[in-house]
């Protein structure tokens, strides 16, 4: 017997071993009238585990912890769900808010922020028990409440977000989490719908209430916030929106910053040295995501209703339209490989997943998924404002 | 007794100009996934306001179709004429409120 036990001991040791799992190439794709979040591998194009009953993900977004082992997801009903990729299981699940439209990971990844649309504002819970660490309501006016939109993290242990009902931008600095410094900076543009970071320091909002972006530089956030591209759509030619643009994915390539028009079936591209307008480039459709493949050099863009069916590909070169494609019913989310050399395409109505080649432009695999509507790759855990 | 009558006419007029099946099935995904995209996939809220029984009640429906067909200028809301009939507007409008039926 006590010659067995090593054996054994070897055995089991090996086991162990064998179901090791690494998390750099695991993602998650969200199903969003299911509920479900499946945890797929991006190498073998393969379904890992579905981790169910996550609430309403008609709207969901994803952080992953900077080990890249946690996934947190923020679902419309106010859901905060911590999946552990390694052991294929919800590690813990909380109700914040009543309805709220997405969050953030802090720079040294111990903070979440999520943002409310109802009580609006933004909490902000500790990434290893998700205990409330900080409660900011976004109060304007007469003890109005706004809508958050556009929550991005920024370095310094800083959040950045926008008031849509206000019109306001509030940067939340929260080196000491218990006494948040809060820089609000007001009258900065009408319904600003969304927002990104670009290369850490600009925080760029669209507008819907009118036209133009609203620019703060945080390396100088005393210079306020700059309109940028003001007057540029005219109310009168504005066409219908069927599905307000995210901005999460703008694309940036040298210079130019490729952003969704709202309101115009186009893609604007910026140089950012003096942030001008230089060139429009017209699409079929209302773009929703403009992304740039990670080393720049194509930007892909998927569309609102009624062209959802279709991708168009964009020469970030020439700067003109490269391809379009059509990938399948209702192409929702596009999301690259780490170093870009594939992207997979959650499409909705056909209830799958396409992975395509961005070489070819050819399809390359095909998963499963019901009714999908987004996907998010671990390597998102090492980029500012993802 | 007037308003019986009116919900009468109301209700007789939605049965004889009722999408077909086929139809119904398209404006039902329709209404989860493209309204929702702004009012909620359960429509209890998100960019849009509600589009709940509770919320709407006292709106009246051809109030609810003007702004489905013609949006609401200087809001988020799009015009959907393009895509929904009158008739369509209407029955999407009885789906609101009466989300079991
Ligand atoms: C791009 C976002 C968006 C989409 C898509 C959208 N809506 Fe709306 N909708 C809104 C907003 C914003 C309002 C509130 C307008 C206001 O402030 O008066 C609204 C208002 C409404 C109202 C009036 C509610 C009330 O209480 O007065 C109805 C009814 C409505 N929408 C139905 C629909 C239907 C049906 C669809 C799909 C065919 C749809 N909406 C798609 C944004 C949207």
């Amino acid at each position: 017997m006590t010659r067995l036990l090593p054996l054994l001991c070897f055995i089991l040791s090996f086991n162990v071993l064998a179901e090791l799992r690494a998390t750099g190439d695991l993602g998650i794709v969200i199903e969003r009238e299911k509920g479900n979040a499946l945890i797929v591998n991006t190498t073998k194009h393969t379904q890992l585990a579905k981790i169910e009953k996550l609430g309403d993900l008609s709207h969901a977004s994803v952080v992953f912890s900077r080990d890249e082992r946690y996934a947190f997801i923020f679902g419309r009903d106010g859901g905060l769900s911590k999946i552990d990729l390694l052991q294929d299981k919800l590690n813990k699940r909380i109700i914040q808010a009543g309805n709220s439209i997405g969050g953030a990971i802090s720079q040294d990844g111990k903070l979440i922020a999520v943002s409310n649309y109802e009580p609006g504002g933004v909490k902000v819970f500790s990434s290893d028990t998700l205990e409330l660490v900080a409660d900011i309501p976004a109060v304007y006016g007469e003890g109005k409440r706004s809508k958050v939109v556009g929550l991005v993290d920024a370095p310094g242990q800083r959040f950045v977000f926008s008031l849509f009902d206000a019109g306001e931008i509030w940067l939340l600095d929260l080196k000491n989490p218990k006494t948040p410094a809060i820089k609000k900076f007001l009258n900065t543009g009408k319904q600003p719908y969304d927002a990104v970071i670009a290369e850490g320091r600009y925080y760029i909002a669209g507008l819907f209430g009118e036209s133009g972006l609203a620019l703060l530089d945080l390396w100088n956030p005393e210079a306020g916030v700059k309109r940028v591209l003001p007057d540029y759509v005219k109310d009168d030619e504005k066409l219908p929106v069927y599905k307000m643009p995210h901005l999460e994915g703008w694309a940036v390539a040298g210079d130019y910053l490729f952003v969704p028009a709202i309101g115009k079936h186009e893609v604007w591209i910026i140089d950012k040295r003096q942030w001008k307008l230089i060139k429009t480039i017209p699409v079929l459709g209302q773009p929703v995501f403009v992304m740039a493949r990670p080393d720049a050099r194509q930007i892909w863009v998927n569309f609102a209703f009624p062209d959802n069916n279709q991708v168009q590909i964009i020469d970030a070169n020439e700067l003109s339209l490269a391809k379009t494609l059509a990938p399948g019913k209702a192409v929702l989310h596009m999301e690259f490989t780490p170093r870009g050399e594939q992207v997979w395409l959650a499409i909705r109505d056909d209830n799958r997943l396409a992975v395509y080649d961005t070489e070819t432009l050819e399809e390359i695999a095909r998963l499963p998924a019901d009714k999908p509507n987004g996907i998010f790759f671990s390597a998102r855990a090492h980029k500012t404002g993802l | 007794m007037e308003k019986l009558l009116l919900l009468m006419l109301f209700s007789s007029a939605g049965f004889a100009s009722e999408p077909s099946a086929e139809r119904q099935n398209t404006l039902r995904n329709m209404l989860t996934n493209d309204c929702g995209a702004c009012h909620g996939l359960t429509l209890k809220g998100g960019m849009g306001p509600a589009l709940l029984p509770d919320t709407l009640a006292g709106k009246p429906d051809e109030f609810l179709a003007a702004t489905i067909l013609d949006g609401r200028k200087g809001t988020a809301m799009p015009p959907w004429r393009q895509f929904i009939s009158h008739e369509e507007a209407l029955w999407l409008i009885g789906i609101l409120r009466k989300p079991e039926s």
